[in-house]
């Protein structure tokens, strides 16, 4: 699922700073403390490595057994995938959407953010609101309206027919995140600004932007991880497979191959890669994002 | 030149109204600060307005229009009909059911996932060894795209398959069915699927809650003489109940939209069983190219989700979001 964008909320040191408290422990609880763990984990991973391992067997191997191991291991179904185009494309497709979403959300997110935070002016908070209603109602809801909507702007078969839809949508979590971030920022910093001649939107550019970048690293996460794996807006606007983005892509390659199974489970585990590969990398600062921006 | 005089007004709040230029109040504006001020704030403002209102707030606009109509997407809209198609969805059994399925999703979710959630969190914050990796392990499915997730499970669940196995494995063979071509199940396999996805996300999340709870309250009931279960219920849970909002909105409007799973794992079928609103509302409006009806499906959907936020925010989560507005942001 895309991230539902919630509520005001902050965005909270949960980065396992904390980690020192926790309860007086009883060994009988810390002993069931650790088996839940081990049993949540082997829940979690166990149909990943089925899907990893199944990619390196073959379509017979499975049908065998379904949850033996790859015997012998087959490179086949991955190298095929990773020598198809299409699957690149899909990459491709999924990536530069998702560039374009997020940068759309972050520069005009900010700039709004910006306005509504340092300046006073009349319909202000008229203007806040109005941005907010977009954390009542997710995308999906409205996936039907947009098509019609982007049929209308002849942005049907467009990668722009996604990617601007998925960047509005995402305004709303995103003012809401900055606002009061940048709200927070001293005002004597802005007056210093201005003695050094600097122009309001200079010290946006120069002094407040460098001051949010923690804020809009979350903001930026957020938008990005909605992107790429955004499912209902693709499908919608894209018919041509050119155009495909990996989700897209896994599903269609799953009923058109369904008579090669070792083949969809190597599509399959190649499209987790890149997204657990990010995680893995940025995982402190994707989980906190996350969780921060729903975070009451 | 002109931002610093207003810099320390700024700063106030609630805002005085004095003399301060609207915003694209560009023809009255006599002062060229304000002149500017308005230049800038059209400047700033603009783009993501244009944004907002062309692809958040137009189509649903337009779409409560269409619904009126009956209208099968091509040529000009003549055939209006009223209220014709909102009768029409509200009474369609097949609708109906899926409203039902969304609202059994949403149920098992509060009755099963958040108990479940809840007492993991609890007994995850603890020191322990490997506690950080187990966080990064429970949240990975939540960063999957539900596709990902959706062909997973089908893989999984193939007739014959790892699950059956599993099943067979253990001693279990007479509970093997058919999970996703079962009337009667094929809902609640989608549901345990939605839970291995989004699960661990909430646990994380209550975690990060519990985290944010001194412990020295814990500790002062414990001095109090409460036991271990009464510090729990009567001084963690009511911290947590902020997080606990939360969750629980989240994972309500998740469950209103639930979409991707159902249509690629099995596309609202067997014979409907599994159909959502969301799955629905694309397969009519879509498929069948009935714009005008899907139009209707599609606000009814709309005015479930925003009324059930609005009086959610405005009963349920007022105090929290009111304090996180204020607070500053890491």
């Amino acid at each position: 699922m895309a991230v539902v964008a919630a509520t005001p909320a902050d965005v909270g040191d949960h980065g396992g700073g904390q980690g020192k408290q926790g309860r007086p422990s009883s060994p009988l609880g810390t002993a069931l403390a650790y088996f839940v763990g081990v049993v949540i984990v082997v829940i979690t991973v166990v149909p990943l490595l089925f899907v990893i391992l199944g990619g390196f067997r073959t379509t017979a191997q499975i049908n065998e057994n379904p949850s033996g191991l790859p015997n012998p291991w087959v490179w086949e179904n991955y190298r095929a995938i990773l020598t198809s185009r299409s699957f690149w494309h899909f990459l491709m497709n999924s990536a530069l959407i998702a560039v374009v979403a997020t940068g759309l959300t972050v520069i005009l997110g900010a700039m709004a953010a910006f306005a509504l935070s340092r300046y006073v002016f009349k319909g202000r908070e008229v203007l806040y609101a109005l941005f907010t209603i977009g954390l009542l109602f997710p995308l999906t809801v409205a996936a039907l309206p947009l098509y019609l909507q982007l049929r209308r702007l002849g942005l049907l078969e467009n990668m722009f027919g996604v990617a601007i839809p998925e960047a509005a949508f995402s305004l709303s979590i995103t003012i809401v995140i900055l606002r009061p971030f940048m709200r927070a920022i001293p005002g004597e910093l802005e007056d210093a600004a201005v003695v050094d001649g600097s122009s309001r939107l200079g010290f946006f550019w120069r002094v407040l932007l460098p001051l949010s970048a923690p804020a809009l690293t979350t903001v930026a996460i957020l938008a990005f991880v909605t992107s790429w794996n955004f499912y209902i807006l693709p499908l919608l606007v894209f018919n041509d497979s050119i155009h495909y983005t990996l989700p897209l892509g896994v599903a269609t390659f799953q009923s058109q191959y369904s008579q090669d199974t070792a083949r969809v489970f190597a599509f399959t585990a190649l499209s987790m890669l890149p997204t657990l590969l990010f995680f893995s990398i940025a995982q402190r600062r994707i989980v906190g994002g996350l969780t921060g921006a729903v975070k009451g | 030149m002109s931002g610093g005089s207003r810099a320390t007004l700024r700063q106030k709040e609630p805002l005085p109204d004095v003399a301060l230029p609207a915003p694209r109040g560009l023809g009255r504006a006599k002062a060229r600060p304000s002149l500017r001020q308005g230049a800038e704030l059209t400047l700033l403002l603009g783009p993501a307005l244009v944004l907002f209102v062309g692809f958040v707030l137009v189509p649903i606009g337009v779409a409560v229009y269409y619904s009126l109509y009956n209208w099968q997407g091509f040529g000009p809209l003549t055939d209006f009909i009223g209220f014709g198609n909102y009768r029409r969805a509200l009474s369609d059994p097949v609708f109906q059911h899926a409203i039902w399925h969304n609202l059994i999703i949403a149920g098992l979710s509060l009755l099963i996932q958040l108990p479940l959630s809840i007492g993991i969190a609890l007994l995850l914050n603890r020191k322990m060894r490997g506690r950080n990796f187990l966080r990064l392990v429970v949240f990975a499915p939540y960063v999957l795209s539900s596709a990902v997730t959706a062909v997973t499970w089908m893989l999984m669940l193939q007739p014959g398959g790892f699950i059956d196995q599993l099943f067979k494995g253990v001693g279990l063979g007479s509970w093997v069915h058919a999970w996703l071509a079962d009337t009667h199940l094929v809902l609640y396999t989608i549901f345990l699927v939605a839970t291995w996805q989004y699960m661990g996300f909430g646990i994380v999340l209550l975690l990060a809650g519990l985290q944010g709870i001194p412990h020295e309250l814990r500790e002062a009931a414990a001095l109090d003489g409460a036991t271990a279960w009464q510090t729990t219920r009567q001084v963690t849970l009511p911290l947590l109940g902020p997080t606990i909002r939360i969750w629980i909105f989240l994972s309500m409007i998740g469950s209103l939209q639930l979409f991707d799973l159902v249509w690629i794992m099995t596309g609202g079928g067997p014979a409907g069983a599994s159909t959502t609103m969301a799955t629905y509302l694309i397969d009519k409006g879509f498929r069948s190219y009935e714009f005008g009806y899907g139009s209707a499906v599609a606000v009814v959907l709309f005015v479930i989700c925003f009324v059930f936020a609005l009086l959610y925010q405005r009963f349920a989560l007022r105090r929290d979001t009111a304090g996180a507005l204020t607070r500053m942001v890491r």
